[in-house]
């Protein structure tokens, strides 16, 4: 039986494996995906609430789609950015990006 | 005429600001300006002195300027006998001393500045007198004390100078406490600062025998410290390192008896408290023949008028205290004259030799004629002598003394007549007689020296003539103000005038036999009496008993407070500082900049929210 529940655990699942990857992977294009993982797994749970929640409609599907275009706009801005800190200090290893502190 | 009354302050204040500012620039011109100022001053003040001559009544006018809870606190103007006498005083020896100053300060760098402090001496003084209440009082009061400071310390670049004027500073400040209390003490009984009111609360016994007697004293303390009284006297003789003609007018003529116009203001609340008399009459009577001791063997000019200031003053507060109110307020009148006079005469000898060591001088009389004969006019008006000014009013104050029953007190007094003689004539005979000290160029002296101390001169011939034992022209004058009862003069008694006039006389003597006919070798009566002398050389050691006493204590008060200060207090805030450091050092520990630790600590405090949002949700 297919229900919210199921649909939830699939989005926190997946969060959490999103958050593990920001968290611990060094490379930055890895971190950026894992973002991406983190975002989806909160457009599931936009979908899931959209067909089995309370006031079940098109409103949940249709926010998705406005967060996935802005999804796709923050991952090419922040491709770009890696690519100018990629060509500017020679790496993309996340750990090396510490100017913050400096 | 009398809407104007107010201007007689406000235009030395008016001219004080001014020179403040410009006065540097101004260069010759403002001493000009000053002088104006107080010259319009001193017409007014001879105008309210004339409308009260021909027995105009007092007055007060006032304007609220501040209500604290139900009391208003008023400032304004009093005119009455008193007062009117005291503005005359003031102005007028203010105005000669300012058109003096123009010669004596001649060339002095800082011309401007002292001429705009001796304008705020005069604004202070004439507001003092005018003063309808204790409170304003009290602020002239201290406004001439600051006055006194900054001119004594005139010349601050002389180590001496500045000692001088912090001297004076602390010690007057020693009496303002006290009358700082009475007048707190006085406004808890009363409820109220003006003077009318408080007489009328004495007068209907509304305030305890005991706290009359507690607040009188205490704002004779307060007069004690202005005007130079045992045990508060040190200040005055080494308040002699200002320039001369503030010497003239603040230590001899005017701020110094501000403490005896002080007590004959407040005269009501002595009269009340026989106590209170008393201990004023002794410290005026010790007063009187303990300084004029030391001034018998200083040698500095303007020391030795610096303790036959204090001694005379002495006498005034004796006066005040042997019921003898005109006495005292004709003395003072006189004094002014006379002491002036002879401050000013020697600072043309000042001036002209450029020391003040009298052994340093002598046979003066030739090259400086004029000066000479003001001094010894002033001299023989100190001494005594009749018909000079001197004479009338000492005669009164010893006619009271003896009246009002202190026999001891009029022996002292008496005492100090030949004292007075005898040190004014050593004075005269070492500066003006003898063979010169000193060769060299003598100054000459400018008519702006000369014309004050002539027209000094000439009052103190003539001002005694108010008050003669045949005609109580003072006395009665006074009485309207009925502010006492003890303005009736005493009864002449000839036996006192004839004795003090030979003990006068005899003081003269001794110091011609000494000094001029150089019978008596005064090294050889040093000699002789060598303890006598080295204690009255020495000022009877007060100065040192002080140091080692009073000031000591207040040194070593200083060192624990400050060690107080440097290690408890400031260890404190360096300890809250230190605290705030570390924190912020901690804190600084946790930024590490890698952005992966940041992000996991917030999530972690996400967490942590979540969980207290849902396990803890019964305490929020």
């Amino acid at each position: 039986m297919v229900n919210l529940a199921s649909y939830l655990s699939i989005a926190a699942i997946l969060f959490c494996l999103g958050l593990f990857g920001v968290l611990t992977k060094r490379n930055a294009v890895i971190v950026l995906l894992s973002i991406e993982l983190m975002l989806n797994a909160v457009n599931l749970n936009l979908v899931a609430f959209s067909k089995y929640g309370l006031f079940p409609g098109l409103d949940g599907q249709v926010f998705t789609l406005f967060s996935l275009t802005v999804a796709a706009a923050e991952a090419s801005v922040g491709l770009a950015i890696l690519i100018a800190l990629f060509r500017n200090r020679g790496t993309a290893e996340v750990n090396e990006m510490d100017l913050m502190k400096r | 005429m009398t809407a104007y009354i107010w201007l007689i302050p406000v235009l030395p204040l008016l001219v004080f600001l001014f020179l403040i500012g410009f006065g540097s620039r101004l260069k010759q011109a403002a001493g000009y300006l000053a002088s104006l100022a107080v010259a319009v001053s001193f017409v007014l003040s001879l105008y309210v002195l004339a409308e009260q001559w021909m027995m105009a009544g007092s007055f007060v006018r006032q304007v609220s300027w501040l209500t604290a809870g139900e009391t208003t606190f008023s400032v304004g103007l009093e005119v009455n006998r008193l007062n009117a006498l005291m503005l005359g005083i003031v102005s007028f020896v203010s105005l000669l001393v300012h058109i003096y100053s123009l010669g004596y300060m001649q060339g002095d760098e800082r011309y401007g500045t002292y001429f705009a402090y001796l304008a705020l001496f005069t604004f202070s003084m004439l507001g003092l007198v005018l003063s309808p209440n204790l409170l304003q009082t009290y602020i002239f009061w201290e406004l001439v004390g600051l006055s006194s400071f900054l001119l004594i310390g005139f010349w601050y670049f002389k180590p001496e100078a500045r000692e001088a004027a912090k001297k004076a500073f602390l010690m007057t400040r020693v009496g303002d406490v006290a009358l700082f209390a009475g007048m707190i003490l006085l406004f808890w009984q009363v409820g109220s600062f003006q003077f009318s009111e408080i007489f009328a609360a004495v007068d209907a016994g509304k305030i305890p025998s005991g706290m009359v007697t507690l607040t009188a004293i205490l704002i004779f303390i307060g007069a004690m410290g202005k005007s130079g009284q045992f045990p508060l006297h040190t200040w005055l003789p080494d308040a002699m390192e200002g320039p001369t003609p503030v010497s003239a007018l603040i230590h001899a003529a005017t701020m110094v008896a501000a403490g005896v116009y002080l007590v004959a203001r407040t005269y009501p609340l002595f009269e009340a408290s026989e106590t209170a008399l008393l201990v004023v009459a002794a410290v005026g009577g010790f007063t009187a023949i303990f300084a004029a001791s030391i001034g018998l063997v200083q040698t500095d000019i303007k020391r030795v008028l610096a303790y036959s200031t204090v001694s005379q003053l002495g006498y005034m507060m004796l006066a005040l205290g042997a019921a003898g109110y005109t006495a005292a307020v004709f003395h003072l009148g006189t004094h002014a004259f006379f002491k002036a006079l002879l401050f000013l005469a020697a600072g043309a000898v000042i001036h002209a030799l450029h020391t003040q060591d009298i052994r340093e001088m002598g046979g003066l009389w030739r090259k400086m004629p004029l000066t000479g004969w003001v001094f010894l006019i002033g001299a023989l008006a100190i001494s005594g002598i009749p018909p000079f000014a001197g004479y009338f009013s000492k005669e009164e104050i010893l006619l009271a003394t003896w009246e009002s029953g202190h026999p001891f007190l009029f022996w002292l007094a008496l005492a100090a007549v030949f004292f007075t003689s005898f040190y004014m004539f050593r004075l005269y005979f070492m500066v003006f007689a003898g063979a010169p000290q000193k060769e060299g160029l003598i100054r000459p002296i400018g008519r702006e020296m000369s014309v004050p101390m002539i027209i000094l001169a000439i009052l103190s011939v003539v001002a005694g003539w108010v008050n003669t034992p045949w005609s109580h022209g003072l006395a009665s004058w006074l009485s309207a103000d009925q502010l006492t009862t003890s303005y009736a003069a005493p009864a002449f008694n000839g036996w006192i005038t004839v004795l003090s006039v030979l003990l006068a006389l005899g003081g003269i003597g001794l110091a011609f036999l000494m000094y001029y006919r150089e019978a008596l070798s005064p090294a050889r009566l040093a000699d002789r009496f060598s303890a006598v002398y080295q204690v009255l050389l020495n000022k009877y050691w007060i100065d040192e008993l002080y140091r080692v006493t009073v000031v000591w204590l207040a040194v070593q008060m200083g060192r624990l407070l400050q060690w107080i200060d440097r290690w408890i207090i400031s260890g404190l805030v360096a300890l809250a500082g230190m605290l705030a450091a570390g924190v912020g050092r901690l804190g600084a520990g946790l930024q590490t900049g890698q952005v992966q630790t940041a992000h996991l600590v917030s999530v972690v405090g996400l967490v942590v929210l979540l969980l207290i949002l849902t396990l803890g949700g019964v305490w929020l």
